[in-house]
């Protein structure tokens, strides 16, 4: 895939030989029997808004809470700025987090829970306050420093947790479902915010997520987790679009699994077999692809166009009557039962189209592009 | 009032029956529910307590009951009321009462501390024990309280004795010569206190501090403060209702106890309820018996409705 090449510097992942800010090297954590996480190494790399994104009980949040300090590892190491973190209390690190549940003191006021880690540092109360006050102008919070936690809308509880943690400007930040608590509408602006902040500080945050949408918007590169492991890393159009296995690819949006089998490679052309699609399926060549293997084929939704004609050009064409239609506004969804039983997804967007739009019961063409098809092995 | 079918919260028919009764007279569930503790506390409380209050007021004689009735008609039929103040006058002036009240109230925050400074450790530590553990460790808690109150005194008694459990065994030791005298002080008092009334401290403690989030402990770790600083800052401020809940369930019973001062104390141990036991028994003198109990009720009242308006004020604010 050739992508455009932007500025090096700001995505410094991209290139192999630097050396990543916070490095987890095959850590394995595990409770009695059950292993919570297997054997992750991952690399992250200084002002990255790195988002762990996964289903519950993935293992996300116990990694992130090794990173901060609160769980051991059971094996491996875990470095940030080059220093092993193995036997440094919570405490001592240069990591702050922000707790899902905010863990607001709630014997302290506003003022007092933001100017907490900078009074343990042993700073004196006059600077530690000025700070905190400046912090909280930067949550937009400043005149509610006098006030209780139990005070405050979710929202600017939230805001008081995210100022607590940065406030000893830290390595890094660590933050566990951050915007898990706040409505739709809320979050979709507090993203904005955070990524505002995140930018301004030049802090490292690591986001942990079970939200795909909030992940994509966040962050400069995704890890999807699932049992204890990562199994893909990446920026998120590459996750989505590229994604690695059928768990990847289903979990990051929607998408249409088909089983396939790779039957012959044209000079040009590679050919599957997919009785699900009704035949062969054409795609781009591919290495690593022996004849007669089984495949799947990942195409997302957006990716497919229905006609009532036969479209000339398109080299891939099934052939289904539409069994459902949804309105959503920019576009619309529909599902189609194919000739073969199998049923697939669609979304176009609404103002593509033109004339009488595509209803119930109809017959139509549902065709696609050789590189829409995605072709994974696991 | 026709019952919704399968709903099991629905009355059954003699309840519908004296519902209508009740309902009649004006009297809702609720208010009834609310009269049974309040009468309960109109005839058990405040009943003795204006009772206690009519005979502080009146002269000590030597009748039955040995006080001076309330009124009496003159010859002429006038009603005649007869009260007084002396009783109180009395307590102010013999120095006896004063040494007791303030003796009373050390013995009482002495004790408290200390069942706190004991009872505090206890109580996190039963509340951060794992599930089968702790119930356990919260039975330990409470087991005394299936022995005799009297019969774990006199237990104390055997141990504090000069020939008893303790010097004998620093005798054995060699830590001592000669026996120690430990029964019949203040020090056997505390003792005693502490003892009998600790399991009042943990329990309210322990309710408090299972309630205690994790993650306000590792936040605070997490800001940089070492588990000793994490204590003071966030989980004492935090179990502050539970340490003023256990040290008024000290407190209060400390003050105007009787038995264990009697039994462990020496005659130089003065406590409120020995005086108060001594007027009403020895002296037979009643009202000032009555008196003596009225305002020692005054003295822990005052401090109880102070502590709970504080709180309240704080909880609305």
């Amino acid at each position: 895939m050739s992508e455009p090449q932007i500025a090096a510097d700001t995505r410094p992942w991209r290139d192999p030989a630097r050396q990543p800010f916070i490095e987890i090297r095959n850590i394995t954590k595990r409770f009695g029997d059950f292993t919570a996480v297997n054997d992750v190494s991952l690399g992250i790399h200084r002002g990255e808004l790195f988002c762990l994104l996964g289903g519950s009980g993935c293992g996300k949040s116990t990694l992130l809470r090794m990173l901060a300090g609160f769980e051991t590892p059971t094996e491996g190491a875990i470095l940030i700025d080059g220093q092993d973190m193995g036997r440094v209390p919570p405490d001592r690190r240069p990591t702050n987090m922000m707790f899902q549940s905010y863990a607001l003191f709630p014997h302290m006021t506003v003022e007092k829970n933001v100017a907490y880690g900078l009074l343990r540092e042993g700073m004196s109360r006059r600077e530690a306050y000025a700070r905190a006050a400046e912090m909280l102008k930067m949550v937009k919070l400043e005149s509610f420093g006098r006030r209780k936690p139990h005070q405050l809308s979710g929202g600017q509880r939230q805001r008081v947790a995210l100022a607590r943690a940065l406030i000893k400007q830290p390595k890094v930040l660590l933050l566990d479902e951050p915007l898990g608590a706040l409505d739709k509408k809320l979050r979709e602006e507090t993203q904005f915010e955070l990524i505002r902040i995140q930018e301004t500080l030049g802090v490292t945050f690591i986001v942990v997520t079970h939200d795909q949408d909030e992940a994509m918007t966040l962050a400069t590169r995704i890890g999807v987790m699932r049992d204890g492991v990562i199994e893909q890393v990446g920026e998120p159009r590459e996750i989505y679009e590229n994604p690695k296995s059928r768990f990847v690819a289903d979990f990051i949006g929607s998408v249409n699994l088909f089983e396939a089998t790779v039957e012959a490679a044209a000079p040009d052309m590679m050919r599957l077999a997919c009785p699900d699609a009704g035949g062969a399926v054409l795609v781009p060549p591919q290495t690593g692809l022996t004849r007669g293997q089984t495949v799947w084929g990942a195409l997302r939704p957006e990716r497919i166009t229905l006609s009532r004609d036969r479209p000339d050009s398109a080299r891939n064409v099934l052939r289904g009557t539409v069994e459902d239609v949804g309105y959503v506004g920019h576009m619309s969804t529909f599902r189609v039962v194919l000739d073969t039983g199998r049923m697939i997804r669609v979304t176009e967007p609404n103002n593509l189209r033109e004339g009488k739009p595509i209803s119930w019961d109809e017959r139509v063409w549902a065709s696609f592009r050789p590189e829409a098809f995605k072709v994974l092995t696991e | 009032m026709s019952a919704a079918p399968g709903n099991p919260l629905t009355r059954s028919a003699p309840w519908r029956g004296t519902a209508r009764v009740f309902g009649w007279l004006g009297i809702s569930g609720r208010t009834l529910v609310i009269a049974i503790p309040m009468l309960w506390l109109l005839v058990f409380f405040l009943v003795p307590f204006f009772v206690l209050g009519r005979i502080s007021l009146a002269e000590a004689i030597i009748a039955r009951p040995p006080y001076t009735p309330l009124w009496e008609r003159d010859a002429d039929g006038t009603l005649q009321i007869i009260a007084t103040l002396e009783n109180y006058r009395w307590l102010m002036e013999d120095r006896l009462y004063a040494n007791a009240y303030l003796s009373s109230i050390r013995i009482a925050v002495v004790s408290t501390i200390f069942a706190l400074l004991i009872g505090y450790p206890m109580a996190y530590f039963i509340a951060r024990s794992p599930e089968p553990r702790r119930s356990i460790l919260l039975l330990l808690v409470i087991l005394p309280f299936w022995t005799s109150f009297l019969l774990r005194v006199y237990a104390w008694m055997g141990f504090l004795r000069r020939e008893g459990v303790i010097n004998n065994f620093l005798i054995w030791a060699g830590v001592i010569d000669s026996p120690l005298t430990m029964l019949q002080t203040d020090f056997a008092v505390y003792i005693g206190i502490v003892y009998t009334y600790l399991p009042f401290m943990i329990l309210p403690l322990y309710a408090n501090l299972t309630k205690l989030d994790d993650a306000h402990l590792e936040a605070a770790a997490d800001l940089g403060a070492s588990p000793m600083v994490t204590f003071f800052t966030v989980t004492l401020p935090l179990s502050l209702p539970g340490i003023v809940a256990g040290s008024m369930l000290v407190f209060i019973p400390a003050i105007g106890e009787y038995v264990i001062p009697a039994l462990l104390g020496g005659p130089d141990t003065l406590m409120i309820g020995r005086v108060l036991w001594d007027e009403f028994f020895s002296s037979r003198d009643w009202p000032v018996a009555s008196a003596v109990a009225i305002v020692m009720l005054v003295l822990v009242v005052a401090p109880i409705m102070w502590l709970q308006s504080v709180q309240n004020r704080r909880e609305l604010k």
